[in-house]
């Protein structure tokens, strides 16, 4: 072995240092990927997704494309879209989640700016938008039949101020759209005082001794900065929005107005037994969902999204 | 306290690459026990490459480290026992400044008897009694910087590394804290791997200097030698040769150099380096003087800026070529004036 | 002065539709804790008259203590566990950038981004195929999907700006990894570790598709026999519906109230320091 060293090589590593070093540069070049001993924490929550998530997804998506009666791969699809009763679902729940979504959105903007800033009763203002949250669809549900029903306060005062009859609100569209109001606009209202929170206010003070009005002000730096955030808020406040179950059951009119598509997936899947089915109609609400997500966070990526001074 | 002395800490070829890009490129250095080395250099020079590589949270893409003979390029941090002062601190903010200068002895599982007495020693000498149960959040910054030093002293340990330890102080805190740093080393004797890039402080505190260029390194020597005699021209202007005067070289003779500048004056210096041609000729700010008559080494310019510095002014003047001089002198000129400047053959380094 | 003026007509607008929010929402909870509490209520502005019975008549026919135990049984497991599973995914996303870690994000957006029904249903079909549906581990893992995630996104953050430096300074002070866990990234994570618990709590002690999908009748949440009490009405007076609701809402009130102590809501998004 020695025998076959020139002087030279003397002086380079020996065999065992040579082994170690090229291990270590396997295990470095590893690392550089940002592959190490750390990623094992990634093993549970990775399984956890699969298995919990990924898996039943997939399951479903084929399960759906082996319609219960046989025929072809694709019948529960053309099933869907055939009956009009099935069909007619994707626009109801369109009209409910966009106009609720963009509702709660809009109307957060104003109402966050009013409580940027610090000043009493904060804490106390915010607590009260935020309890909706706590309602529940229940209590909401039992709330507005109570409230806005034929016989309710609303409709007393309704008629006491000259009205000829009492408004319907209930068992209807507006008694879904409402109970989406009062349970999503908590939630909008927080991401966007949130969203509104990181815009560094030093930017708009800055605008200010450079001659902007308030509302140049407002158009040119605020909204700019807060725009990409409301994309978010209005994508979370929808599927808020579109996965409305229970109150379309109780306020609405499930059979008819208000038969939106988390029911008629339910109603397949459990009631009439065919998963199936009801995996396809599940499928098509994702596929809805992640359209309109899809086109907003598409005109989001058009927008400037970088850091907006806030720290950290 | 003092730390358990090393006779020699061998960096041998060291190399660190990201990806492609190389951060350093082989370093050889010995470090003699008892020792204060600074590594100096701006940033992205791999000063802070070669100190994570030391302190062992980076690990080598090449060479090796030998401590007295035994490799330890291959120990994890935990296990070289090394003490460390971050740029940032990076105090523990959930424990006391003793808990976060225990921290180390109660991780080597010390007694508790001779644990409270170590940080009692260690907190009397960064003078932080008064604090001592304080949080770290609580603190102003150079009072946290003496918690992380004291955190990184307590376990006397063979190398103190300090990465820019002073960078984040105000100017007056920094002076003050430099001379603490000097201190501390002189009477604890630690040995001590500083990076900074700011070559006053590297100058002030270190008994030897390692420039860094580009992952390279460029001279190692003591303040004065690096201070004096800069090797390239690179690190005369890290050591304060602010003018680096464009030349083409006419004559050698020996050491003595004859150049001209693009404007065609004459000027005598010492070459440091092997020349062609081009060459450039880099004089101190604090090196020309005023005269009045014309001579040799004499350059004809007009004051166009003057900064008051107390005692000096600092000038900067322009060549009749256009070149700008920047100029230290006590005499008081004010923009608008023709001045000659002097300075002396010695004093005008040659340099590639 | 002038800014506040000129500021007026829109102000005045923000405060005048809150303020009717407000009011119909105090109209809504407020009539169904009137009539929690009345003895019959038809066609009148107020009660005939009110009595505590219908609470007691709750608790007892639809079994509330049984519920409120399950309901608790079911949010803690689903805390502890996502905590468990999410605090360390969260660590490695924070820390480490590795081949297909977008991917990695995605899925773990997707649950929070997808409506529960949509992989619900399929999620629902899967257990009853092993016969897991119907039983608390059903429902607990129905409702992991979500808080897994939600763990995972509100930790990453809060990793972030922990500094590195900090776990090197452990480091060369000569802390292993398990000290570094223990005594150095264990306490700082507590509050950011409590906030996502006390979130996940209320999201689950709230989620009602989920469970719905997958519980059976010894498995019900607060929320699914809630809604199962009011589609079954008619049998029983609406009062006592109505008292089951105004239980529900008062546990979430409680919840609430405490989650707001540890979490600032307005940084849910970005952690701005407010100078105190």
């Amino acid at each position: 072995m020695t025998a076959l060293l020139s002087p030279r090589d003397r002086e380079s590593p020996s065999p065992r240092d040579r082994k170690s070093l090229e291990r270590a540069s396997l295990k470095h070049r590893l690392a550089e990927k940002g592959v190490d001993r750390v990623l094992w924490l990634l093993v549970p929550g990775a399984v956890f997704v699969v298995l919990l998530f990924v898996y039943p997804f997939l399951y479903g998506l084929q399960l759906s494309f082996q319609p219960k009666g046989g025929g072809s791969p694709f019948q529960n699809y053309i099933t869907f879209f055939s009956d009009s009763y099935l069909a007619e679902t994707v626009w109801i729940t369109l009209r409910l989640g966009l106009p609720a979504a963009l509702f709660n959105v809009l109307a957060s903007i104003p109402i966050a700016f009013r409580m940027r800033g610090r000043f009493r009763g904060k804490r106390a203002l915010t607590t009260l938008l935020v309890v909706p949250i706590t309602l529940g669809t229940v209590l909401t549900a039992e709330g507005l039949l109570a409230f806005f029903g034929p016989t309710g306060w609303f409709n007393r005062i309704w008629m006491a101020l000259g009205a000829d009859e009492p408004a319907k609100l209930t068992h209807n569209y507006w008694g879904v759209l409402f109970s989406l109001i009062i349970t999503g606009f908590p939630f909008a209202f927080l991401l966007t005082l949130s969203y509104l929170s990181g815009i560094d206010p030093t930017l708009e003070q800055a605008a200010a001794t450079l001659g902007a009005s308030k509302r140049q002000r407002f158009r040119t730096i605020t909204m700019p900065l807060l725009a990409p955030g409301l994309a978010v808020t209005f994508c979370l406040s929808f599927v808020l929005a579109f996965s409305v179950f229970p109150s379309a059951v109780m306020v609405g009119n499930p059979a008819g107005e208000t038969h939106v598509m988390s029911i008629a997936a339910y109603e397949t899947a459990l009631r009439d037994n065919d998963f199936a089915m009801g995996s396809a109609i599940a499928m098509l609400m994702a596929l809805v969902m992640l359209i309109v997500i899809g086109v907003v966070l598409i005109w989001r990526a058009t927008l400037y999204r970088g850091a907006t001074g806030g720290k950290g | 306290m003092t730390g358990q002395r090393f006779a020699e800490l061998h960096l041998d070829h060291v190399q660190r690459a990201f990806g492609d890009t190389v951060a350093l490129k082989g370093m050889d250095l010995t470090i003699k026990g008892g020792e204060f080395v600074a590594l100096l250099g701006p940033s992205g020079c791999g000063k802070s490459t070669a100190l994570n590589c030391l302190a062992g949270l980076l690990p080598l893409t090449g060479g090796r480290i030998t401590l007295d003979g035994k490799r330890i390029d291959d120990q994890p941090p935990e296990k070289r026992g090394f003490g460390m002062v971050f740029q940032n601190y990076a105090l523990f903010p959930h424990m006391s400044v003793r808990r976060n200068i225990g921290f180390g002895l109660s991780m080597r599982k010390t007694p508790k008897a001779e644990l409270n007495r170590r940080v009692d020693e260690a907190v009397r000498l960064v003078q932080l009694e008064e604090h001592q149960h304080k949080f770290p959040a609580q603190l102003s910054g150079g009072q946290q910087q003496r918690v992380a030093i004291a955190r990184a002293i307590v376990l006397e340990p063979p190398l103190v590394l300090m990465d820019e330890p002073l960078s984040n102080l105000d100017a007056a805190l920094r002076l003050e804290m430099r001379t603490e740093i000097r201190r501390l080393h002189q009477s604890l004797g630690l040995t001590t791997v500083y990076v900074t890039h700011d070559q006053e402080e590297a100058l002030a505190l270190a008994d030897r200097l390692v420039v860094l260029r580009l992952g390279e390194v460029q001279q190692v020597g003591s303040p004065e030698e690096v201070y004096a005699h800069p090797v390239n021209r690179y690190v005369a202007g890290f050591m304060g040769y602010r003018n680096m005067i464009p030349v083409t070289v006419t004559s050698q003779e020996g050491e003595n150099t004859t150049v001209h500048t693009e404007g065609g004056i004459k000027l005598v210096g010492v070459k440091r380096e092997e020349l062609s041609d081009k060459a450039v000729a880099a004089i101190r700010p604090e090196d020309f003087t005023v005269v009045t008559e014309a001579g040799d080494n004499t350059l004809d310019a007009t004051v166009e800026i003057v900064e008051y510095h107390g005692r000096e002014q600092a000038v900067e003047a322009r060549l009749k070529n256009g070149e700008r001089l920047h100029v230290r002198t006590n005499s008081r000129l004010a923009p608008g004036d023709a001045i000659k400047l002097k300075v002396p053959v010695e004093r005008v380094l040659v340099f590639a | 002065m002038n800014r506040v003026l000129s500021a007026r007509p829109v102000v005045w607008l923000t405060w005048g539709a809150l303020i009717f929010f407000m009011l119909n929402l105090v109209g809504i909870v407020g009539a169904v804790v009137t009539n929690s509490f009345a003895e019959s209520w038809f066609g009148t502005w107020l009660p005939d008259g009110y009595t505590g019975k219908w609470y007691g008549e709750a608790w007892r026919d639809y079994r509330l203590l049984d519920v409120l135990v399950v309901t608790f049984q079911v949010a803690i497991a689903v805390v502890v566990i996502s905590v468990l599973i999410g605090v360390p995914t969260a660590y490695a996303l924070a820390r480490r950038n590795f081949p297909g870690k977008k991917l990695l994000n995605v899925l773990f957006l997707l649950p929070i981004l997808m409506p529960p029904m949509t992989y619900g249903i399929p999620l629902a079909t899967v257990l009853y195929k092993f016969h897991l549906a119907g039983s608390m581990f059903g429902v607990i893992a129905a409702n992991l999907v979500p808080a897994v995630p939600f763990v995972v996104l509100t930790m990453t953050p809060f990793i972030e700006q922990i500094d590195t430096k900090i776990e090197s300074a452990a480091r060369m002070c000569g802390a292993n990894t398990v000290a570094i866990f223990t005594r150095v990234l264990a306490p700082l994570l507590v509050p950011g570790i409590l906030a996502a618990s006390i979130l996940v709590l209320v999201r689950t002690v709230g989620m009602f598709e989920l469970t719905f999908l997958t519980a059976g009748p010894t498995s019900q949440t607060l929320v699914v026999s809630l809604y199962e009490a009011m589609s079954s009405a008619g049998i029983r007076p609406q009062q006592m519906v109505d008292s089951m609701a105004v239980i529900y809402t008062g546990s979430m009130l409680v919840l609430l109230v405490i989650a707001l102590r540890f979490v600032n809501p307005t940084q849910l998004v970005t952690r701005l320091k407010e100078p105190s």
